[in-house]
């Protein structure tokens, strides 16, 4: 082979420079996405098993209603059965938190994506790149910068899980009635007036189907990550795995498909929840809704149309 | 308000030429809008004499060479086919597109050119709109839309809806406050549009096929409404339609567009009997009302109608609330069945008869929405009734009494009025009817028949 690109070279030579010059940098990330970790893992893992099942029961009735609180109960009842808790709660904690922070990236960029059209022709392609680069090769500088441990998984996570939220964010703020933010502007509303009051909002249900599809990726991801130490039920997997132990590789996957089900019902029902509770307190100072409500029955009755 | 012009004395003045002595809201000298690669080249080649077609492969010339001035209080309409360029011509007066070239001023400010900030000082404070497809937030309810304009101007949260409540009101809204626009119709949301559109307090409004979204007779019904609250209230408004009916029937003056330029501003007289050219004679077919209104545009609410399984009784009755001496009868979905007489109906009353269909006459004049007024003549000619309007399924949607068919040819709005125009006149006195149906038994409180009289 005579011709030959040296691009892994390249990517080598990168990742080389940028731990040696921005070494510092990453390990600051590296501490402050640690401390986050333990700290909701904290949370999730140090109170009895029963206590997080309530909260997650009351969670799913309030959500869905009392069937998905059922089903929620028993599937969780099953992990604790299969003797999975412990790594489930390590897995739920990094679903979390690299959900969060994909989130909490994703949407400002799908904004600015929305609003530029330079922005969005830069992104796109970043994001397909993103995409359809297989998961495990993000695993590899990710360890380089962070050393084994959760923060490469989480950083992995981010990476792999964020492009729908800003995909799905710019298709909902661009698919927003054109005449309807017109409409601020014509009335002499500010940019970000018009993106709080209007665009958001309207853009809420394709912003939420976003952040299930993030939440989604990131638990596939999180398994993936097991393979470099980040624990949970990817590392049970990872480990029967080696082991060819097909009960444990059953029970830990059983248990990553129970949370996998709760996380995605649980955040689908969020944008039509919240919608919800919206157009049913539409304005906070009227104190006297239901004579006001009164008022519009007796009229409609009135009025010939 | 009382030094504001009347709209229709504003007709038949002298148009062409700028009158000194009205203020000036909306003032637009020589603007161009080019959508495209390059815009300002594809104008410098139009002004040099270049047509649309030339600068075709430099962009898409919507707007070529506007001038025009709107006087405060007037209705001012553009007029023109679909794609002539006056969706992107009223987008330049509140600067929510950048004209190309030219300018525009509104109450002497140059909009051209300023500030993001300044502009939007401007519409908060001198421009409304109202849209085509109404363009409310859908999820705030009918009283924080109409608050919308207020709360961007920065009015406190209890006076802002009192004002807006008021403009509810005024809009024939009470009772529909708490609701959201997706539980309204389509005459309704635009009621909410315009409220805004009013609550918001500026000087000018603008109007892009505010009305083409509606059925015809809620649209009669917006337009004489709107007319009525712009001689209440004294707003500059600038209409924008592709529907000749509704320009003559608003417009104190018209500028009818095609192809991105305006080739004629006028009084709708003007237009109807001096067209500018052979485009606008075309537009305005004949100078003969007959052929340019249509049935759609010039027909009432039907009010004396009845459905079948009303049965005698009931035609009976409604004929005698609104005195008359015939009833159009409907079937399932409002389909026209025909129409039956007060004589007729009273006999079977008598004879304890209780079959309506068997007196119903299948023979009422009837024509469709689009029909022209000039085919409804001969029907008119030889019926006392009123001509029937169905739609496409046979429906019936409306009635044109004789004497709004004289008042629409004669120009003059006959349903401004508040009295309802019902015909043919009463044959048999009311009392006789009353007694009939007092003396064969049966409900006969007015209650029940009145609201069935009002459909
Ligand atoms: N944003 C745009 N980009 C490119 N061309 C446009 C745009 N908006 C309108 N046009 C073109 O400008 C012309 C006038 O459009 P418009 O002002 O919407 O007409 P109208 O409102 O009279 O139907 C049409 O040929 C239309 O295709
Ligand atoms: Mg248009």
């Amino acid at each position: 082979m005579e011709f030959r690109i040296p691009l892994g070279d390249w990517a080598e030579e990168a990742v080389a420079w940028i731990t040696a010059t921005l070494g510092g940098l990453f390990d600051v990330i590296r501490a402050i996405a640690a401390g986050i970790y333990d700290a909701v893992d904290v949370v999730l893992a140090s109170p009895p098993f029963w206590v997080i099942i309530i909260i997650a029961v009351v969670l799913a009735f309030i959500a869905r209603g009392w069937v998905f609180a059922l089903g929620s109960a028993i599937g969780l009842l099953v992990i604790v059965g299969v003797d999975q808790w412990d790594n489930a709660m390590d897995t739920l904690a990094l679903v979390l938190v690299a959900s969060a922070i994909a989130i909490l990236i994703s949407i400002p960029l799908g904004i600015l994506a929305a609003r530029s059209d330079t922005a969005s022709k830069i992104i796109k392609p970043i994001l397909d790149f993103l995409q359809t680069m297989p998961a495990f090769v993000y695993l590899i500088p990710a360890l380089i910068l962070f050393r084994v441990g959760v923060v490469p998984g989480i950083v992995a996570t981010i990476i792999f899980a964020m492009a729908p939220g800003v995909r799905l964010t710019e298709l909902g703020i661009r698919g927003v009635d054109r005449e309807v933010v017109e409409a601020g502007q014509a009335f002499g509303a500010t940019p970000g007036r018009i993106l709080r009051q209007i665009q958001l909002p309207l853009a809420m249900p394709s912003i939420m189907a976003g952040v299930n599809q993030v939440i989604m990726l990131s638990l596939s991801m999180v398994v993936i990550a097991g393979m470099v130490g980040a624990g949970g039920l990817g590392g049970e997997v990872v480990a029967a795995l080696n082991r060819i132990d097909v009960g444990l590789g059953f029970e830990a996957g059983l248990s990553v498909v129970i949370i996998a089900i709760f996380l995605d019902r649980l955040s689908a029902s969020l944008g039509g929840r919240k919608r919800r509770v919206r157009a049913a307190s539409p304005s906070r100072a009227s104190d006297d809704a239901d004579s006001a409500a009164d008022k519009a029955a007796a009229s409609i009755v009135k009025t010939p149309h | 308000m009382s030094a504001l012009p009347d709209p229709t004395g504003a007709r038949g003045e002298n148009v062409s030429g700028i009158d000194e002595t009205r203020t000036v809201a909306v003032r637009a000298q020589n603007v161009y809008k080019v959508f495209g690669r390059k815009p300002k080249e594809a104008v410098r080649r139009l002004q040099a004499g270049e047509s649309r077609e030339q600068v075709a492969s430099l962009g898409t010339a919507a707007v070529i060479d506007a001038s025009f001035d709107v006087h405060q209080g007037e209705i001012f309409v553009v007029m023109g086919l679909s794609g002539s360029g006056k969706s992107t011509l009223i987008r330049m007066l509140n600067g929510l597109w950048d004209s190309t070239a030219g300018s525009v001023s509104v109450f002497g400010t140059e909009i051209v050119g300023i500030s993001d900030a300044e502009l939007r000082e401007v519409r908060r404070t001198n421009v409304s709109m109202v849209f085509q497809h109404f363009a409310l937030l859908p999820h705030r309810t009918v009283l924080d839309n109409a608050a919308y304009a207020l709360e961007i101007q920065g009015v406190g949260a209890a006076e802002r809806r009192e004002r807006a409540q008021r403009i509810v009101e005024r809009v024939g809204l009470k009772g529909w406050e708490d609701k959201l626009p997706g539980e309204l119709s389509g005459g309704m949301q635009q009621r909410v549009g315009l409220a805004r559109a009013l609550a918001a307090d500026t000087d000018i409004l603008l109007m892009d096929e505010a009305f083409s979204a509606l059925d015809p007779l809620i649209r009669r019904e917006m337009q004489e409404q709107l007319i009525e609250l712009q001689q209440e209230l004294g707003k500059t408004i600038i209409f924008i339609t592709h529907d000749l009916n509704e320009a003559m029937f608003l417009g104190d003056r018209i500028a009818v567009m095609r192809d991105g330029r305006i080739v004629q501003v006028g009084t709708p007289d003007d237009i109807l009997t001096d067209p500018a050219n052979d485009y606008v004679a075309q537009f305005v077919q004949d100078v003969d009302r007959a052929r340019v209104l249509t049935a759609s545009g010039v027909m009432e609410p039907v009010r004396s109608v009845v459905q079948v399984s009303a049965g005698p009784r009931g035609a009976l009755r409604v004929m005698r609330d609104l005195q008359t001496s015939a009833v159009f009868v409907v079937g399932h979905g409002r389909k026209l069945v025909g129409v039956a007489f007060d004589r007729d109906v009273l006999q079977q009353v008598r004879s304890g008869e209780n079959d309506l269909m068997k007196v119903v006459r299948n023979d009422p004049a009837t024509v469709t929405a689009d029909q022209h007024l000039s085919e409804l003549f001969e029907y008119s000619a030889d019926s006392s009734l009123p001509i029937a309007v169905v739609d496409d399924n046979a429906r019936l949607i409306g009635v044109v009494p004789r004497v709004t068919l004289l008042a629409a040819l004669a120009n003059q709005p006959s349903n401004t009025s508040e009295l309802p125009v019902v015909e043919p006149p009463v044959t048999v006195p009311v009392d006789l009817i009353t007694q009939t149906l007092r003396d064969t038994g049966g409900p006969t409180d007015d209650e029940l028949a009145a609201s069935e009289g009002s459909k």
